[in-house]
């Protein structure tokens, strides 16, 4: 359950319509049942009370949104964060993809949202959710009340929460937490303790199941290309044309590639996977590397700092080195 | 009618796959998966499998010929390789009713014979649906879930498989697998009917309406300002297009193999920026047209160029998959005027 209320989140935003710093509020819609939130733009006081909600199944990150929204409109828009949200906002900011100007960006602290798809692994037909602290209550159509401990179904970027720390907000609600000394290589260490062959299996029978529908890539706070190179008929590399299963791993692992050093690691491309690949062990084992061989490094933690990979230093490490350093596995 | 007992159930499939490959749904991590069955593989309890029947038919890629050029002459080589008869056990009513939505395009003059030849070698077990999810709407189509069509129809209760051969392809597989099965009425399989229709009744969309849509809206709903709002946090992703049973676009492409032309064939989605792209440029220019195209082609073009046929089925997978929860019911309740206004 979200400590900040509802109530708390659309009072600011009314009031933020009715002095004039916004014209335009970026919020979550309810949609037709608990779990189903979509993103939507409010106008005013009416439009809030009847469908904005807050609430633990509003996971979709904001950020990229304001590139098209800010190109709209002279006005401002108000855009709410969650601390993983606001990396992605500077990162892009970074990038200039949007003009800070035009943004009255607005924190809210962040209890971890659910991942619908745990649930119904044991609750397959869900009539209604509700919420205690730490207790999840499903309503099922056919096996009756199940209830949850909220930690069991926590998003997996939840449960590896990287930081409650807002970095980046015009207005905080709530209280501000701390950068999380958080658990989230240790999927990516697993992975490298793997033989290559058995590495690739994995690889191999977790991107098998791709579809190129690419939401990870639509989703991705960090692929803002306004001509994607898979989208472009002239490339010879469209997305519609994987003639097999090892183009299908080539676009994964070039995305991953192009992001490298600019991903915050939101984790968005695993959530909207609807094949469930964890995407987000490419991203991660990168941002691994990068904080081994040239220091720590978190993307978005400030407006326009230099990702190591874009920025050379005289200590920086030599190549061979670092395939020395990374077991091989570099 | 015939029928087996729930514990011969792997006996029948043992013996069906015997003659032909036979696919059912089962559990992997990702979800249901239809699967070739071998032995030691379990039939999935799940409400629905993720990806629909249509895979089948119209795979997501298929080689659809090879040009050879030798000087001036061209040779083209058929590249397709189906030619044995294949058995899906397990398919919904609203994945059956899909095959009917793609059969009308594919098989309409010019016939797609890639389509044609695997629909001609697939024999369809279907079961009737006794645990609905609460996405699914097939009803609204007009579709009954206790009665569904294929080849085979079964109802599935605790202790036993009922079965009723509904075309040739049926009655030549039960005859097959005769030995294994016993004559029965259908008391129980009317039970089990009037136990779907209620539940049906209680699902969460039970009252969803397709009434304002159909043949010949086209003009009501293509300027309709609410277009906007539908389809200003669509990511543009292919998602729903590539889950749902009836979405039918493809692209063909010629690639050079460096021994010759291959020409390929893949599911497309209009949900895509280049989709229908032509030398004139791209005739939907920005998401919300791309958005409009996908539900007016579901439920205003497709009828009016099908009587009246609409071209969604109910299955509920876009929302269940739709990354942002947008889909083709928040469409219907939002446009679709008075007869929804009470959902």
């Amino acid at each position: 359950m979200q400590e900040i209320k509802r109530e708390i989140l659309i009072s600011k935003a009314a009031e933020l319509l009715e002095s004039g710093v916004v014209d335009r509020v970026l919020g979550w819609k309810a949609g037709e049942f608990d779990y189903d939130v979509t993103p939507a733009m409010f106008h005013n006081a009416d439009e809030l009370e009847k469908e904005f909600v807050w609430n633990d199944f509003c996971g979709a990150n904001f950020s990229k949104y304001l590139v098209n929204e800010t190109g709209k409109s002279e006005n401002k828009v108000l855009v709410f964060l969650k601390p993983c949200d606001t990396y992605s906002f500077n990162q892009l900011l970074t990038e200039h993809r949007f003009d800070r100007e035009k943004v009255y960006a607005v924190g809210v602290s962040c209890n971890g949202m659910l991942d619908v798809n745990k649930i119904k692994e044991s609750a397959e037909s869900i009539a209604s959710i509700s919420m205690e602290t730490d207790k999840v209550m499903v309503d099922t159509l056919y096996d009756g009340k199940i209830t949850f401990e909220r930690k069991d179904v926590l998003s997996e970027r939840c449960i590896n929460c990287k930081s409650k720390k807002h970095v980046a907000y015009d207005e905080l609600l709530g209280e501000d937490g701390d950068v999380v000394d958080s658990s989230r290589f240790d999927e990516v260490e697993k992975l490298e303790k793997m033989t290559p062959d058995e590495r690739f299996a994995f690889w191999q029978k977790e991107l098998s199941r791709c579809i190129r529908c690419n939401a990870c890539r639509d989703v991705c706070p960090a692929c803002t290309c306004e001509k994607c190179v898979f989208d472009n008929p002239n490339s010879g590399i469209e997305n519609k044309a994987a003639a097999n299963s090892f183009e299908e791993k080539m676009f994964h692992i070039i995305r991953a590639f192009h992001v490298a050093g600019r991903c915050t690691d939101c984790g968005e491309c695993s959530r909207v996977c609807p094949q469930h690949i964890p995407l987000h062990l490419l991203n991660r084992k990168f941002i691994k590397d990068i904080d081994n061989f040239y220091g720590e490094y978190q993307a978005g933690s400030e407006v326009g700092s230099r990702a190591p990979i874009v920025n050379y230093t005289t200590e920086d490490l030599e190549p061979g080195e670092a395939v020395e350093r990374g077991d091989g596995n570099a | 009618m015939r029928k087996i007992s729930i514990d011969k159930l792997y006996v029948l499939f043992s013996s069906i796959a015997e003659s032909s490959k036979l696919y059912i749904p089962v559990d992997t991590k990702a979800g249901a998966k239809f699967e070739e069955w071998e032995s030691g593989k379990t039939l999935s309890n799940a409400l629905n499998t993720v990806r629909s029947t249509k895979d089948f038919f119209f795979p997501q890629t298929e080689n659809l010929m090879d040009f050879k050029v030798e000087g001036k002459n061209i040779e083209i080589i058929d590249t397709r390789s189906e030619s044995e008869d294949f058995v899906i056990f397990g398919v919904r009513a609203c994945d059956v009713k899909s095959f009917e939505v793609l059969d009308r395009v594919f098989l309409s003059e010019p016939v797609d014979s890639y389509y044609k030849n695997r629909r001609e070698h697939g024999v369809i077990i279907s079961v009737a649906c006794i645990k609905p999810a609460e996405t699914c709407f097939c009803g609204t189509f007009g579709i009954d879930a206790a009665d569904p069509e294929g080849d085979v129809v079964c109802y599935k209760t605790d202790d036993a498989l009922y079965m009723d051969a509904k075309t040739e392809k049926g009655k030549k597989l039960l005859d097959s697998v005769s030995c294994l099965t016993d004559e029965a009425d259908t008391k129980a399989c009317d039970e089990q009917k009037e136990l779907i229709h209620e539940r049906f009744s209680k699902l969460p969309l039970a009252n969803l309406s397709a009434d304002a849509f159909g043949s010949g809206k086209t003009s009501e709903f293509f300027d309709a300002p609410e277009w906007r709002e539908l389809s200003q946090s669509c990511l543009g992703c292919g998602t729903c297009t590539f889950v749902c049973p009836t979405c039918q676009c493809y692209d063909i492409k010629d690639f050079n193999t460096g021994h010759g032309i291959r020409r390929f064939r893949c599911w497309d989605s209009c949900m895509y920026s280049e989709f229908t792209k032509m030398s004139a440029g791209q005739p939907r220019l920005t998401q919300l047209e791309r958005f409009r195209q996908r539900f007016m082609h579901k439920l205003v073009y497709y009828p009016t160029n099908n009587d009246g046929l609409f071209s969604c089925v109910g299955c509920g997978r876009c929302l269940s998959k739709c990354p942002i929860q947008m889909n083709i019911v928040k469409v219907m309740k939002k446009l679709g005027g008075k007869e929804n206004a009470a959902n």
